[in-house]
C-alpha cells in the first residue's frame, strides 16, 4: 500500500546525503509519496551542476566513493525522475544561501516553506538526516 | 516471444542495481522479460522484495561465482 514519506535533509556530510538519497530513491520507485525537503548545509550540494564530494563523517564515507556506490546526488535526481519524488528546497535556505532556484538543479521543485512542508508531511512517516 | 532483456549492474552498490533495473523497466514492454546481474548481494536480496512489492514476477535468482542473477517479467 502507497505510504507517505518526508524527509528533511539538513546535513551536508556525505554519509548522510547517501542514507538519505537510498530511503527517497526506493521509497520513490516503491509507489510511496516522497517529498524532501533540502535545508542547511545539504542544500550547497544542490548547485545545479555541483560536483565537489561533500566532506565526509567517517571512514565509510571514503569507501563510499571508492567502491563505486551511486553518488547521493544522482540518488536524489532518480527518486524525481523514476519515482516521482518532489525534491523541494528550503525557501529559508535559498534566501541564506543567496542563491536563486534557477541555480539548483533543474530536477528540483520549487522552494517549500516550512510551514507547507509540515502540513504535507502530516499524518506519513518523517525522516531526518 | 517476449524480449530478453540483460541488466550488467555488476560493480555497483545499493540501491545502484534496483535503479539501473528500474531505468530500464521503463522502456521495457508488458510481459518482457528481463535479467539483472549484480554484485552486491544486498540488491541479490531488496530487488525480489521489490518486485513482490510493486508487481512484477520474479521468475529465478541464482548466484555464480560472486555474481547474482535476477530473472524477472514486467507485469504492469
Amino acid at each position: 500500500m502507497s505510504k507517505k514519506i518526508s524527509i528533511i535533509v539538513v546535513s551536508g556530510m556525505r554519509e548522510r546525503l547517501q542514507m538519505a538519497g537510498m530511503v527517497a530513491s526506493i521509497g520513490a520507485v516503491s509507489g510511496d509519496a516522497v517529498t524532501v525537503f533540502l535545508s542547511m548545509n545539504a542544500l550547497q550540494h544542490f548547485r545545479r551542476g555541483a560536483v565537489e564530494p561533500a566532506p565526509v563523517e567517517g571512514a565509510f564515507g571514503k569507501l563510499l566513493e571508492s567502491k563505486g556506490a551511486p553518488p547521493f546526488r544522482h540518488l536524489f535526481q532518480s527518486a524525481a525522475e523514476l519515482g516521482d519524488a518532489k525534491i523541494h528546497p528550503c525557501s529559508m535556505a535559498v534566501d541564506v544561501l543567496g542563491v536563486e532556484p534557477a541555480d539548483l538543479e533543474p530536477w528540483l521543485d520549487e522552494p517549500m516553506g516550512l510551514t507547507r512542508f509540515l502540513s504535507e508531511a502530516h499524518g506519513g512517516q518523517v525522516w531526518s538526516f | 516471444m517476449a524480449e530478453k532483456i540483460v541488466v550488467d549492474a555488476r560493480g555497483s552498490f545499493c540501491p545502484g542495481p534496483l535503479m539501473e533495473l528500474i531505468a530500464r523497466l521503463k522502456f521495457a514492454q508488458v510481459g518482457d522479460e528481463l535479467e539483472v546481474l549484480s554484485t552486491d548481494r544486498g540488491s541479490a536480496n531488496d530487488i525480489p522484495e521489490w518486485l513482490n512489492k510493486v508487481g512484477h514476477q520474479l521468475l529465478g535468482a541464482r548466484e555464480e561465482n560472486g555474481v547474482w542473477r535476477i530473472a524477472l517479467k514486467k507485469m504492469k
